[in-house]
């Protein structure tokens, strides 16, 4: 009770402060002084506070099971662990803005702290747009979803979280992915700042690319954990679905990757200034789309808590607001200088330049897909769904001459580059490629043209990438560990989708299944209460034809609050592959329905990506 | 005649032109090709020819028409209308059970037999297709 009242009035403190900072930063545009008053440092901090200080209200509730609190009520009961009592609070709609909010608040003031070598009116303008967000923040949360409603009577027990969220990657998935999110509006800020001020050059960009790397850095793990996540509980045992909800969250990270490579040349060469800008707008654009298209209820999926209109419209009409504000001041302010510079063909600013096309283009083919359906809905009330063979079909053949401008891109020079690049060694190495390209597929069925030059290429490009790391050249050390792992995530990939095996088939206890490769024996089951569920685990022994044998142990939980069986699937993993296996039960059957999946370099995915994050780490602290 | 510069400016302004346009066709192209439409039951009724195309049937999984074989799962989508059977070979999701909603991709035999190859249940458990929702709310 106490808690959600504090919380509530410090929301609403929140909220002032944030109005009087208004006022005060405005005034502080037009003194002599070179430095911001302390006067927004100290609202900033007190914002920061208040906004802090609701969230830990918030879960305290939940840790409380205060079930006077409505979201406390509908998303949290007294059995669940204190884990997931405590992601809770941001396992539905009205927490997992306020989180977003506090995010937001936190971003900025880091901003006020790190950026005091910067221009002051810079500084300030950032801070204002900021501001226009934050508040547009606080009264979506106060008007559409205040975390704080109260309920009366008080319920004795609550509703429960959604099972398969209550998992220990989803505690901290959302968290990740909204500071990737939110990053992404530092970027749109301080470019509107930039603009106006027209200081739109090399100094600036410098600045602007440790928060592209910050929200991209956070991006791409909270994708990758979702996508760990999705190959663990959903029981499919892929790592992409294409569902509109991930192509959500891939979009930003595409727009992002783009601007990690212009904003590198806008602060190296004064190029790009005008891209680099429309990206970083795009990104923040992107980024509040998926929120809108999410929590609307437009799309079906786990992320969609709450199907009210209002709220969709909220976030509709203000995010027409922020783009319309961002485009009037792009139009109006932005002054493009023109740079006399010697521009040529072969030069890194070129390979970056087909980089972002490649980039824009993949981004249109996944916007396209995931939006036209929602469109043609709206229009013909026809109901469609666009699945994996439309990306891949369009995704797949630009991957080919991708992959091979990016074996060769990062070695171009600034400026100019002699056409001499392409040395024996390349070659020799691309023949290397072919060959060993050939010993991979001879041991496939998969002959197709289109496949073989998919591989060879990226064998190529990881070839190309591990011998930058032995050689003197023009790429610094964190780009190429990034590449080297981006090489790696795509030569995982396709190896992935060529040798995955699977067998589904409806097995009964004590019964055996032979399939190509060897024989699935249901062994046992065993039953057992857990704390909020009813466990049931499987006992499988497969022995496949090389004598191989192994144990793998499904479970199958059944929630009784709410109701809701989950599928926990028994994954072997090591590096060359992993062994899945997930099992379901339909109520009144004999059968189980039982999926046997190898799916090897698994674990190199997930290592890939998390590479590229070290590279782009590597890149942060090496500035400071 | 015009200058080096705006020679190679030219180039990349078509290149870039010719390049989207390009790509927008193939976009739209390809998704021509590659979308599948989604039907209630009731619409599957209506129609009047069976064309060999994916599509999706949405609807309320029948009570007490689940039956598993070793080798495949039958069951029956109802809108409360219209019925149609499903035959499928596959895994299942979480969330497949009598009672609840249920998407299957497949190909239609006829106007009441679909040949599944996909099976999608949404992630909450409170979920009905639209199309059934407004059907139970017309009853």
């Amino acid at each position: 009770m106490f808690f959600s009242q504090l919380g509530f009035y410090s929301l609403i403190i929140g909220l002032v402060f944030s109005i009087i900072l208004f006022p005060v930063a405005y005034r502080d545009l037009f003194t002599d002084s070179n430095s911001i008053s302390s006067n927004i440092f100290s609202i900033s901090f007190l914002k920061l506070f208040f906004v802090l200080l609701s969230f830990i209200c918030l879960i305290i509730s939940f840790i409380n099971s205060d079930f006077s609190n409505e979201i406390v009520y509908n998303n949290s009961h007294t059995t669940k662990p204190l884990l997931y009592k405590i992601s809770g609070t941001w396992g539905n709609h009205e927490g997992s803005f306020l989180l977003c909010l506090l995010i937001l608040v936190f971003f900025i003031f880091i901003f006020l702290i790190t950026s005091r070598k910067e221009p002051k009116k810079y500084r300030i303008i950032t801070l204002l747009f900021q501001e226009i967000i934050i508040i547009g923040f606080f009264l979506f949360l106060l008007i559409t979803s205040n975390p704080f409603n109260h309920l009366f009577p008080i319920p004795k027990e609550g509703l429960g979280l959604n099972p398969i969220l209550q998992d220990p990657i989803l505690v901290i998935h959302p968290p990740i992915l909204y500071l990737g999110y939110i990053g992404s509006s530092i970027i749109l800020s301080s470019s509107i700042a930039a603009i106006i001020q027209n200081q739109v050059n090399s100094e600036w960009a410098k600045n602007l690319k440790i928060w592209v790397i910050i929200s991209w850095i956070f991006l791409t793990i909270g994708i990758v954990l979702g996508s760990i996540w999705a190959y663990y509980e959903l029981g499919w045992g892929g790592f992409w679905f294409w569902d509109p909800v991930e192509n959500i969250s891939l979009m930003p990270w595409l727009c992002l990757t783009a601007l990690v490579h212009s904003v590198i040349v806008l602060e190296k060469r004064s190029l790009f200034a005008t891209w680099t800008l429309i990206l970083s707008i795009s990104s923040f654009t992107l980024s509040m789309c998926g929120t809108f298209l999410v929590r609307s209820g437009i799309l079906n999926s786990v992320h969609t808590f709450a199907n009210d209109p209002s709220r969709g419209i909220f976030i509709l009409f203000f995010l027409f607001f922020l783009i319309l504000i961002s485009l009037i001041i792009f139009f109006f302010f932005y002054k493009e200088k023109k740079i006399k510079q010697k521009n040529f063909l072969f030069s890194k600013e070129t390979s970056i330049l087909i980089n972002n096309w490649f980039m824009m283009y993949f981004l249109s083919v996944v916007l396209i897909g995931t939006v036209y359906p929602i469109f043609l809905e709206v229009i013909t009330n026809e109901k469609i769904s666009v699945g994996a063979p439309f990306y891949s079909k369009l995704l797949i053949p630009f991957l080919i001459p991708f992959l091979f401008l990016m074996s060769i891109g990062p070695k171009m020079k600034w400026i100019r580059q002699n056409v001499k690049l392409f040395n024996v060694k390349l070659i020799l190495l691309f023949f290397l490629s072919i060959f060993l390209s050939c010993l991979i597929l001879f041991k496939t069925e998969l002959d197709t043209l289109f496949v073989s030059v998919l591989v060879i290429f990226s064998v190529y490009l990881f070839f190309v990438t591990i011998r930058d790391f032995f050689i003197n050249n023009q790429i610094n050390f964190s780009q190429k560990i990034s590449h080297f792992g981006f090489s790696l995530l795509i030569l995982s990939i396709i190896m992935n989708g060529i040798f995955s095996r699977e067998v589904i088939t409806n097995i009964g206890v004590g019964e055996k299944y032979e399939f190509n490769n060897g024989t699935i024996y249901f062994e046992n089951i065993n039953t057992s209460e857990k704390k909020n569920y009813t466990s049931i685990v499987g006992i499988f022994r497969i022995k496949e034809n090389n004598n191989n044998e192994i144990y793998l142990e499904p479970e199958l939980r059944i929630f009784n609050q709410p109701l809701i069986v989950t599928s926990e699937a028994d994954i072997k993993t090591n590096f060359i592959a992993d062994k899945f296996l997930v099992m379901n039960f339909v109520k009144g059957n004999d059968y189980y329905n039982i999926k046997y999946q190898t799916k090897p370099f698994m674990i190199w995915i997930w290592l890939s990506a998390v590479l590229m994050c070290v590279g782009a780490l590597i890149n942060f602290f090496k500035r400071r | 005649m015009y200058g080096k510069k705006v020679k190679l400016r030219i180039l990349f302004i078509s290149l870039l032109l010719i390049s989207v346009i390009l790509s927008m066709f193939l976009i739209l192209r390809s998704l021509e090709e590659n979308v599948v439409y989604f039907f209630s039951p009731t619409e599957i009724k209506s129609l009047t020819e069976i064309e060999n195309k994916k599509i999706r049937i949405g609807g309320m999984v029948k009570d007490n028409s689940i039956v598993i074989k070793s080798e495949n799962i039958n069951f029956i989508i109802t809108d409360f209308k219209n019925e149609i059977n499903v035959s499928y070979v596959g895994s299942v999701p979480n969330l497949f059970a009598e009672g609840k909603g249920v998407v299957a991709e497949g190909f239609l035999k006829d106007s009441s037999f679909l040949i599944a190859e996909k099976i999608l249940a949404k992630h909450d458990e409170n979920y009905m297709p639209p199309e059934v929702k407004e059907a139970l709310e017309g009853k």
